[in-house]
């Protein structure tokens, strides 16, 4: 797996990794891909393709409403708030029109 | 002038919030709440580990409805899908949707491009997909740089998406095919499609195709619209970005082939388009099938039963307004644009007075004029579709004029501003006083008075200045409340000349 690949990957899962890091998951992730690349051996011509691993179907609920967390339980784990909002690193609009 | 050098190639994505009581996994209340944020939630939908989500069915069978209205295909076979990527508005980091199996797919909305009916333009939807909405971000106003705010009261909403296929042709037709969609919506019963609350929402995908003088034709890079709250916006904003599109190319050339994807914001204060964030790819989203929901499977017996439940659509109602109450297109159009309400109240008139030409003008003119001045819906306006069919009945059984229904409206409308109750029999007292006069003895004894009043008149009308009967006409007029003027008018002359 080239390294670029592998900061690709790391930064979809916004982690930041070290050079030294990317070196060594990039080695990983090879194995891990080389490992399950004998599937690719199988021939699944008449194969239909697996949707879901439960054989369940039509799980519904009925359209009725139930209590809500109260506002204090909803926040408790927030890393910040002001007590009625998540509050969050101020996210930029690029504006340059 | 010369043909156009380009052509405009428009696609929407309409975004409907499904009018459930519960939102789409979970049973938090669906209900646009921002006054008081974070209030209705609960661990799915706020993404907390372990917590697992179950399919409101109700929200299945709205999807299901708005599909055939559309007239889409419906596999038998659906499944859920995570899309992910990182906002602050979505917790879990992905949002449930659905990718390569959507419940529906290939059907189609006709609009008209004039209001007189115009060719009918049959717009092809591509699919619509039933997903999960996101919270809502605040920003700082202060322009301080502060945090930004998050409500996840929204968060888990059903939403459903419509995605047509670039068949639209210009700004205007954009609109025309949001007015019919929300109408389409609103008519059978899905969502309360309101853009300032954002339960009905739009993207627009531009780009033009320039016509090259060697016949061939290049097509500019393909831009998202995003950030437009009102057709008129939406409208504004592709005007705004095809001549954009159209003088960037004149000055850089540049190609679809030359740049992926791009997002712009529309900025309405400024009324311009602007660059946002670069769209991530694809396949970036990694799309892959939700394990923590089932698929839904369904027997064509079980669509049919939706098929036939759906109610009489938009598009059906107004051929029906044209062949049963003889309406022309345009004001068949306008009943119907103007909501389900408005529309109902016409059909009761039009029962109750049996005459569908003076119950549109009724209402389209009257009712509707006094309806947008007192802000008021439909359903607390006081004179309710009985009180006007009764006595619309009036005028079509040629008992009363025109003018004197105008009168009796008046008064009905002065006493409702009093709060004083109004009874269909007070519409029938009120009309009663101003029954146009058969009595020809009566009427004959009037004129013959009027005309004796005004010796110097009767030389006018007799020299053929025909006018000098109005002082006349009044007379009689006010003699005999009821008299149908122009029969008074008829007499007065054939009377005189006969003299």
């Amino acid at each position: 797996m080239e390294i670029d690949e592998v900061r690709k990957v790391a930064s979809l899962a916004r982690l930041e990794l070290s050079d030294q890091e990317l070196e060594t998951y990039g080695q990983n992730l090879t194995q891990i891909l080389g490992y399950v690349e004998v599937l690719n051996e199988v021939d699944i011509k008449e194969v239909m393709p697996m949707p879901h691993a439960v054989d369940l179907q039509n799980v519904f609920r009925p359209d009725e409403r139930g209590p809500s967390l109260n506002r204090t339980a909803a926040l408790s784990n927030a890393p910040k708030t002001d007590g009625q909002f998540f509050q969050v690193p101020q996210i930029l609009e690029q504006k340059d029109a | 002038m010369s043909s156009p050098s380009y052509t405009v190639i428009i696609g929407l994505e309409v975004h409907t919030q499904l009018k459930t009581n519960s939102k789409l996994f979970c049973s938090c209340a669906n209900e646009f709440n921002p006054d008081n944020p974070n209030t209705q939630t609960c661990p799915v939908c706020l993404g907390l580990p372990g917590a697992l989500p179950v399919m409101n069915r109700h929200a299945f069978d709205l999807s299901l409805k708005t599909a055939l209205a559309l007239n889409c295909t419906i596999p038998h076979f659906t499944k859920w899908d995570r899309k992910q990527y990182y906002y602050p508005d979505l917790p879990k980091a992905y949002q449930i949707s659905q990718f390569d199996l959507p419940f529906s797919e290939n059907g189609w909305l006709e609009i008209t491009n004039d209001e007189d009916g115009g060719p009918v333009r049959r717009i092809n939807i591509t699919r619509a997909h039933l997903e999960e909405d996101a919270g809502k971000n605040v920003h700082d106003e202060s322009g301080q740089g502060g945090d930004s705010g998050v409500d996840l009261n929204r968060t888990g909403t059903p939403l459903l998406e419509i995605v047509s296929e670039p068949d639209l042709r210009s700004a205007s037709e954009a609109r025309r095919y949001l007015e019919e969609m929300r109408t389409l919506l609103l008519f059978i019963e899905v969502s309360d499609c309101n853009m300032q609350e954002g339960s009905l929402r739009c993207d627009a995908n531009v780009n033009l195709h320039i016509h090259n003088e060697d016949g061939t034709t290049t097509a500019t890079p393909i831009v998202e619209l995003k950030n437009m709250n009102s057709f008129r916006n939406v409208e504004m904003a592709i005007d705004y970005e095809v001549k954009r599109q159209h003088s960037e190319f004149k000055k850089t050339g540049k190609t679809i082939d030359d740049s992926s994807k791009v997002t712009r914001g529309w900025d309405a204060e400024r009324s311009v388009t602007f660059a946002q964030r670069e769209k991530e790819d694809v396949s970036d989203y990694r799309f892959f099938p939700d394990p923590d929901l089932v698929p839904v499977v369904l027997t064509e017996s079980e669509i049919e039963v939706v098929r036939r439940s759906l109610p009489e659509t938009p598009a059906v109602k107004r051929d029906r307004f044209r062949t049963e109450h003889g309406l022309t297109e345009y004001d068949a159009s306008v009943i119907i644009g103007q909501g389900p309400g408005i529309t109902a109240y016409f059909e009761a008139v039009v029962f109750a007075c049996g005459d569908g030409k003076i119950a549109v003008n009724w209402v389209t003119q009257d009712v509707l004029r006094d309806l947008n001045a007192s802000e008021s819906g439909v359903d607390d306006f006081p004179i309710t579709s009985d009180l006007l069919g009764t006595l619309l009945k009036w005028i079509t059984s040629e008992r009363l004029t025109n003018k004197s229904a105008r009168e009796v409206y008046a008064i009905l409308k002065k006493r409702a501003v009093t709060g004083d109750e109004i009874s269909v029999q007070d519409v029938e007292t009120l009309a009663a006083e101003r029954e146009i006069v058969r009595d020809t003895g009566a009427l004959e004894a009037a004129i013959a008075a009027a005309i004796a009043s005004r010796p110097d008149a009767v030389e006018d009308v007799k020299t053929g200045k025909l006018q000098a009967v109005g002082p006349m006409m009044g007379m009689v007029m006010k003699q005999v409340g009821g008299a149908d003027p122009k029969e008074v008018r008829a007499m007065l002359i054939s009377m005189i000349q006969d003299s």
